[in-house]
């Protein structure tokens, strides 16, 4: 996030897209909804009628994956009103002449035809984000799981650079973060292309910084990402060490993805339990949990806080760190003799930019936002005051595609996936817990009840859902909820194992799934199975 | 600070907007509330809070009584100390007595049971009627609505409004007839309730409780807390873990948690289960004729090495991959990314985020 979670208070306009904040972020929800007790106006674009949809002032139910279409028509009406930010532009971007040519055709009419949004909707949102004091952004994968996550949040940059409404208190850019510590993940370093505080593998003083902390040469090219890792296994990738994710239920593809772990010749994963993905491996290491272990998690608004041990941990489960550290030293490597997560916490900022003026000890009361670059210095709440990090911010001129797959004759449905509030991911913790258990027992794919109607199904019956990559069984829940036309599913449970429908396609430059649309057909159980 | 009061006796200086309440606090006074939350806007139904005030004819509310200059406080009297005494046995004769609160119904549970101890307010003093009927009949497990220890301070009813915005729960009647209740009188579940369990934790009487915890109340030892951060998502609230010698027995919200500010969702409350559940893998294991089964940690990380070793002699070193979590705190990812950047020398590793 640009800007910290306190300042969800303080925008005038709120634009959510592609996040169902009540649900996913229910904490961070909770902001929003006071800011709009104090007058705030909410714009909420999202396929499906969430909760957040029905507080909306303006809701803007665009179809799967025409995002991109919905945010140019909204910065082409910004523009064409009179509403961009004349000394912003001047003095801290470039490239509006572009985008202002490659805006003229990104009519609200045209717009309609792509998304559905009725065109004086589009205006009305453009006009308040446009004229917004404080105009703040917030999304979630909603943006990014697409073929075109790129294009989506470089459009919602634009609108950002338009309107000025960066750098300030009450604004921003601000994707929230899904997972308790996958910001952290990245700021360590587990990323194909930078090491430990966002820092370039690439970079010739950067590598050589690393060889020197850790006494061996550095890999000069740039690793490859998990999705291209899982399609080279078998190919090039014959052995993997898998830490705390099930990758088997959460990845796209199922069936590619089980073929995957099962062609290497060697897999290890350190889980807290033995998880589908566990079942597949060679070794399996027991983790220590969390209320286990001693450690630090980064959250969304980049406030790193320190996890604390309140209990043993179960059995003989150790902490990560310190299994990685066994594996390690018994291949004879060097710069693995951590005695504490304190140490290992300590290594991490002395090599990060970022996390340079932190250590164990400073982080105990999570007072600091990152960046910190050096001891003393206070952190940084707001990013992008006066001067973004390439210097002036760069105007991008994304143009609307089509998602990888498309409905047709075949498969007519749009499923779209996401998570629901009682349940996380996968369910290896609530799945095994009595309260998200009751409220939600089992899997329900979401229709609206024209469609129910439509296509033959029943309220509380079964029905195959397929797509072209394979199918599963599922019961029907009816609710407006659902748009006509498009269908929604959580992939929290295994016996419903939505992913192994989707995986139609990949962001090019990112390589992150188009899990957020996935054409499919859907029939009644029996007339199937007759 | 410009304006300033007397505050028993000495000056106090204070923003304007601050109530009577807020400066006798943070000066330290101790002043008993039963309706007030930090969170909350100040509803001064209890009358706990009253202080003499020079030039009112009553005791005042502190807690709706914004400061002026020049205003003259008595924060304990005689006369207020009786009062109190007197409100707060009127207020503990609507309770059945006898009843132990357990601490593990709520963080805030226990404030009714010390300002009876406080007052020395057995119940004997009032008899009569009494208000609240509970819902053992709600078949929810999480939140227990044992209402005939509720003292009508809509604690919960403000936080579910205010604090959440979600208005699940409201109030029914007045007097002895009042009730907490839900639209048409139903059970949470089919309420506007996200079982965030605000509601349980504000109550300062344990008529609302945390059943998950609860589970636990039998459990040997004290109760301690640890705080840490909730491992759901990415918000990163603050919450204290309750655990009882090696046994976890609930999680409840920090109010001074810097992102949540003593906010909780249904999951960070009460799915927290899972940490001690008997499905916990407990030892390594090791593939054998086709079967995982358990293993001497020695044996585990050879075999794991001579895997690595094994694939690396054979195709390389970028033939090995490793998977950092997204989950696991950040010494975990470290220390994967360092396993294959200083132990194989390549950038194979990625995180949990693409998909």
């Amino acid at each position: 996030m640009s800007n910290p979670l306190a300042d969800m208070e303080k925008p005038d306009v709120i634009f959510c897209i592609g996040t169902n904040m009540t649900e996913t972020h229910p904490v961070a929800a909770t902001r929003l909804k006071k800011a709009m007790r104090h007058g705030a106006k909410l714009i909420v674009a999202d396929p499906r009628r969430i909760p957040l949809a029905e507080k909306a002032d303006i809701y803007l139910p665009l179809r799967v994956g025409s995002d991109v279409a919905l945010l140019g028509a909204m910065a082409h009406v910004i523009e064409r009103e009179g509403l961009v930010d004349p000394s912003f532009l001047e003095e801290r971007t470039e490239g509006f002449d572009k985008l202002r040519e490659h805006l003229a055709t990104f009519t609200p009419e045209w717009a309609e035809s792509i998304t559905g949004v009725p065109a004086a909707d589009i205006e009305q949102a453009a006009i308040w984000y446009g004229k917004a004091e404080r105009g703040a952004i917030y999304y979630t994968l909603g943006i990014t799981e697409h073929i075109c996550g790129v294009d989506n949040v470089q459009s919602l940059c634009n609108l950002v650079l338009m309107t000025g409404n960066i750098g300030r208190e009450g604004t921003g850019i601000n994707p929230m973060r899904g997972q308790n510590n996958i910001q952290g993940a990245g700021d360590a370093g587990a990323l194909p292309n930078n090491y430990p505080g966002f820092q370039p593998v690439t970079d010739p003083a950067i590598q050589k910084k690393f060889a020197k902390a850790w006494g061996r040469e550095v890999d000069l090219e740039k690793g490859i990402t998990k999705v291209r890792a899982l399609e080279e296994c078998g190919e090039s990738i014959h052995a993997m060490l898998i830490c705390g994710e099930n990758t088997l239920v959460s990845d796209p593809n199922r069936a590619h993805c089980q073929h995957a772990l099962e062609s290497l010749e060697h897999l290890v994963v350190i889980d807290m339990f033995v998880t589908e993905t566990a079942a597949l491996a060679d070794v399996v290491f027991p983790a220590a949990a969390w209320g286990e272990v001693d450690g630090v998690f980064t959250n969304t608004e980049r406030r790193p806080q320190r996890v604390r041990a309140a209990v043993k941990p179960q059995g003989e489960a150790k902490p990560d760190w310190w299994i990685v550290s066994g594996i390690a030293k018994r291949l004879g490597f060097s710069g693995f003799d951590w005695e504490s997560p304190k140490e290992v916490f300590n290594e991490l900022c002395e090599l990060s930019e970022t996390y340079h003026g932190l250590d164990w000890d400073l982080v105990s009361e999570g007072r600091h936002h990152w960046p910190v670059p050096e001891k003393g210095h206070p952190g940084t709440p707001i990013l992008h005051i006066g001067e973004f990090p390439r210097g002036r911010g760069l105007f991008m001129t994304p143009s609307y595609r089509d998602p990888a797959e498309t409905i047709d004759d075949e498969y007519p449905t749009w499923l779209t996936t996401g998570r629901r509030l009682a349940h996380y991911h996968t369910r290896t913790m609530t799945g095994r817990s009595v309260g998200s258990e009751y409220l939600v027992p089992e899997e329900l794919v979401e229709v609206h009840p024209d469609d129910v109607v439509r296509l033959g199904l029943e309220d509380g019956g079964l029905a195959v859902m397929s797509s072209r990559r394979g199918e599963v069984v599922v019961k029907v829940e009816a609710t407006e909820q659902s748009p006509r036309g498009t269908v929604f599913c959580s992939f929290s449970f295994s016996d419903v194992p939505i992913n192994a429908l989707t995986g139609s396609g990949y962001d090019p430059i990112t390589d992150t799934a188009e899990l957020k649309v996935c054409p499919v057909r859907l029939e009644a159980a029996t007339t199937q199975l007759a | 600070m410009s304006a300033k009061l007397t505050l028993d006796g000495r000056e106090v200086l204070f923003e304007e907007g601050e109530t009577i309440y807020e400066i006798a606090r943070r000066s330290k006074k101790d002043v008993p509330t039963l309706c007030y939350d930090d969170r909350l806007d100040p509803l001064g139904a209890c009358r706990l809070c009253v202080v003499e005030l020079e030039g009112a004819r009553n005791p005042v509310a502190s807690c709706t009584t914004m400061a002026t200059d020049g205003m003259v406080v008595r924060t304990s009297t005689e006369a207020i100390e009786k009062h109190r005494k007197t409100l707060t046995e009127l207020v503990v004769s609507e309770n059945p007595r006898g009843v132990e609160i357990d601490p593990l119904r709520g963080m805030a549970s226990q404030e009714l049971a010390l300002l009876a101890v406080r007052y020395e307010a057995d119940g004997s003093r009032f008899e009569g009627a009494t208000s609240g009927r509970s819902r053992k009949d709600d078949p929810n497990p999480m939140i227990l609505r044992d209402y005939d220890q509720c003292i009508s301070c809509y604690r919960c009813v403000r936080v579910c409004a205010e604090q959440e915005g979600d208005y699940a729960i409201s109030v029914e009647n007045r007097g002895f007839q009042t009730r907490i209740t839900t639209e048409f009188a139903g059970f949470l579940e089919d309420s506007a309730c996200t079982f965030c369990g605000q509601c349980v934790q504000t109550c300062p009487t344990g008529a609302l409780g945390d059943l998950r915890a609860l589970q636990n109340a039998d459990v040997p030892g004290e109760i301690e807390k640890t705080r840490s951060i909730c491992p759901y998502c990415g918000v990163g609230c603050s919450v204290d873990i309750l655990s009882k010698d090696d046994k976890l027995v609930g999680v409840q919200p920090a109010m001074d948690g810097p992102a949540n500010e003593g906010a909780l969702c249904v999951k960070g409350q009460f799915a927290w289960e899972w940490v001690q559940h008997d499905d916990r893998l407990k030892t390594p294991l090791v593939r054998k004729d086709g079967e995982l089964v358990p293993a001497s940690w020695d044996e585990a990380f050879e075999r794991a090495a001579e895997g690595f070793r094994g694939v690396e002699a054979k195709h390389g070193r970028h033939a090995i991959y490793a998977v950092a979590s997204g989950r696991a705190p950040h010494e975990s990812a470290y220390s994967v990314q360092k396993f294959v950047r200083a132990g194989f020398g390549t950038n194979y590793i990625d995180n949990c985020s693409r998909a």
